[in-house]
């Protein structure tokens, strides 16, 4: 046995690491505050010399004016809702293509694959999860616009521009649809074996298992895996701002070029305008919307996923 | 069924079926049609992943040469190379790991092994699975924001003259120490809070996997919880902590929102700290201290501003596609290191 004095140093000891290790782990919620910190006080109300965005332009024009010019001294309009439209538009084309594919892509890896063909699939598609956002802007403008979208577009009678939301809505959704394929097949192969046996002891197909009994048990984790694939879609930066280009019209013509909230902030942060101008504040303004949309989204997708789960034993 | 001259032996179908064997086919009919659209949806995803990989490395013919890896940045396409972006990356991920290590796998040996269930750890909890979906260009924001200031305090701190101003009073001249703005402290700062939650997740996860039948037997022995956690836990869990941790942290290798929004180099002819070649850390390791404070760039931000160049004969479409492929390359050995990592020790434990 110890003695008394060796176990209180022990005891101190073991106090210190668990306040350490706390500390840690509070560490991410001081981040979280840290990032509130930051987005409103440049964009809502600046404390010290500084003017924040809402200071300066009315919360009324930047929720109702329908121009993006982001200028200094006259002329600038603050209007969010061309980069709305361009971010919206590329998450809307992005969840077309991934929904459908990740969620087929879930059905098959836990319905119909063999043990054996899911072995190497899962970790296949994990690679395609695992590619950086710059490789896959690279791909949109360099292989997607010009080799498919024009030829293809051309031969319908449409013109495509260089930079359009197409091409960057095709690759976004590609990126999220192994999010989709890997979040529902989880929550599709935790559906209970029994269910499936009743169902096919009753004379189903294995259509019928998969459509009509397995997803909809699953279906509240597989409608949250679809609103998180959406706002990583939204929160998409690199492939978007290389593909879609920098142009902040009100448009929904995918053919054409746009510009996300997420593309103009890169765009904010690489321009030469003084730290205080009002062109660079709006980054925060535009950071700060972009910040409630998917934190929107993302808590919608988890209350979802509690509310109507189904729970079996 | 009217049995008909010359008609055939029944199909067994018929025999359970009310509706004829019209439905009990349209019904198969459409579960094969249902299948093959699933297969289809799966394998063109691994079709695209081979169209991608595919047209990169074709579009780099001609252009990735051993002398890619070792020159600079250069306006003229056929010179151009990556050396600024491999050592940026490499210091960047570096650093990143340093910061992001101790406090993730801190953060989930606290959060998995000694909090408590109170109000302050539920917070902590949910406040987790949030951040893991904020996108990293709002990590971005607040590194431009609230650590790039930092870099402002240390310039004034080291006032120019390679000298630290103590208080006011007297300066110590210490090293031949310049800082610079988008450095690649700060880089490594903010990469940190974005690869933090994804790396207190997986940690969590490893720990979660270690059965508390080894905590109990630590435990009844005599051993305090920490002596649990860092002679027991840790040690069982580290193979699934190491391969989480590696994922997550190649991910920031990836990574180039954030650090456009820091303002690091995307355009460099010059290494951190002037390091080019492994050989020199050798020969000047004095140069290593100078590397945070220094500028850089980093594989993603140099493609992202190949893909970007406006060029009319399109040349740096080469130079990007062979930056794509250096970098695809050493995320895929890193990932494979993940993974043998991971079929070894799932070969050897067995709880």
């Amino acid at each position: 046995m110890p003695s008394w004095a060796t176990r209180r140093i022990h005891r101190r000891h073991e106090t210190f690491i668990q306040w350490a290790l706390f500390v840690c782990a509070a560490l991410s919620v001081l981040t979280t505050a840290a990032i509130i910190f930051v987005l409103l006080s440049n964009a809502v109300y600046a404390p010290g010399s500084k003017v924040a965005f809402f200071e300066r332009v009315s919360l009324a024009e930047f929720l109702t004016s329908t121009q993006w010019k982001p200028r200094d001294g006259e002329g600038g309009q603050f209007g969010i809702w061309p980069l709305l439209s361009g971010t919206f538009l590329v998450a809307f084309i992005a969840s077309a293509v991934s929904i459908p594919a990740g969620l087929g892509a879930a059905i098959y890896m836990s319905e119909y694959a063999h043990p054996r063909e899911r072995e190497w699939l899962k970790p296949v598609l994990e690679i395609l999860a695992g590619i950086p956002s710059v490789v896959f802007g690279f791909f949109a403008l360099k292989f997607i616009t010009p080799w498919i979208l024009k030829p293809l577009l051309q031969w319908l009678g449409m013109d495509v521009a260089v930079f359009n939301s197409l091409s960057a809505g095709i690759v976004v959704g590609i990126m999220v649809t192994p999010l989709i394929a890997s979040l529902s097949e989880d929550v599709i192969r935790s559906v209970p074996r029994s269910l499936r046996e009743a169902a096919f002891a009753l004379g189903s197909t294995r259509f019928d298992v998969s459509a009509r009994v397995v997803v909809p048990a699953a279906l509240s984790g597989i409608l949250a895996s679809f609103l998180l694939a959406f706002s990583r879609a939204v929160g998409e930066t690199m492939a978007v701002a290389i593909a879609a280009g920098g142009n902040p019209l009100l448009t929904l013509n995918p053919l054409r070029g746009s510009q996300t909230m997420t593309g103009f902030m890169v765009h904010a942060s690489t321009g030469d305008s003084a730290a205080d101008s009002i062109s660079r504040m709006s980054m925060y303004a535009v950071g700060i919307t972009l910040f409630v949309i998917t934190l929107a989204i993302n808590l919608l997708s988890g209350w979802i996923m509690r509310r109507f789960r189904e729970v079996y034993q | 069924m009217s049995v008909a001259a010359g008609s055939q032996i029944a199909s067994p179908e018929i025999s359970f079926s009310s509706g004829g064997d019209s439905t009990i086919r349209r019904r198969l009919l459409l579960s094969l049609i249902f299948k093959w659209v699933c297969r289809l949806m799966t394998y063109g995803a691994l079709a695209v992943l081979a169209v991608l990989l595919t047209s990169i490395v074709w579009n780099s013919l001609g252009r990735l040469s051993p002398g890619f890896l070792v020159n600079h940045y250069s306006m003229n396409p056929a010179r151009c190379g990556i050396l600024a972006g491999v050592w940026g990356t490499f210091w960047l991920v570096l650093l990143t790991a340093c910061f992001s290590i101790p406090i993730g796998v801190g953060s989930a040996v606290y959060l998995e092994e000694l909090a408590r269930d109170n109000v302050i750890v539920r917070v902590i909890k949910v406040n987790l699975s949030n951040l893991a979906g904020v996108p990293s260009i709002v990590y971005g924001i607040l590194g431009l924001t609230a650590f790039r200031p930092m870099t402002l305090f240390l310039q004034e701190l080291f006032d120019g003259r390679h000298a630290i101003n103590v208080m006011g009073l007297f300066r110590v001249r210490l090293l031949q120490l310049e800082i610079f703005d988008g450095n690649v402290l700060v880089g490594a700062m903010t990469m940190s809070l974005v690869v933090l939650p994804t790396v207190i997740i997986a940690s969590q996860e490893a720990l979660r996997a270690v059965p508390s039948s080894i905590r109990i037997a630590s435990l009844a022995l005599g051993a305090t919880r920490w002596q649990t956690i860092w002679r027991q836990v840790i040690p069982a869990a580290l193979p699934g902590i190491s391969t989480g941790v590696i994922l997550s942290i190649s991910r920031a290798m990836g990574e180039a929102a954030p650090l456009m929004m820091i303002g690091v180099l995307t355009v460099a002819s010059m290494c951190p700290g002037g390091i080019e070649s492994p050989l020199q850390l050798i020969t000047n390791p004095t140069r290593v201290l100078s590397v945070p404070f220094d500028q850089f760039t980093a594989m993603p931000v140099e493609i992202y501003d190949w893909s970007k160049q406006p060029d009319p004969q399109d040349r740096f479409t080469a130079v990007a596609a062979s930056g794509i492929v250096v970098l695809l390359v050493v995320l895929l050995l890193i990932n494979a290191t993940a993974m043998i990592i991971r079929a070894k020790t799932a070969r050897g434990l067995k709880w």
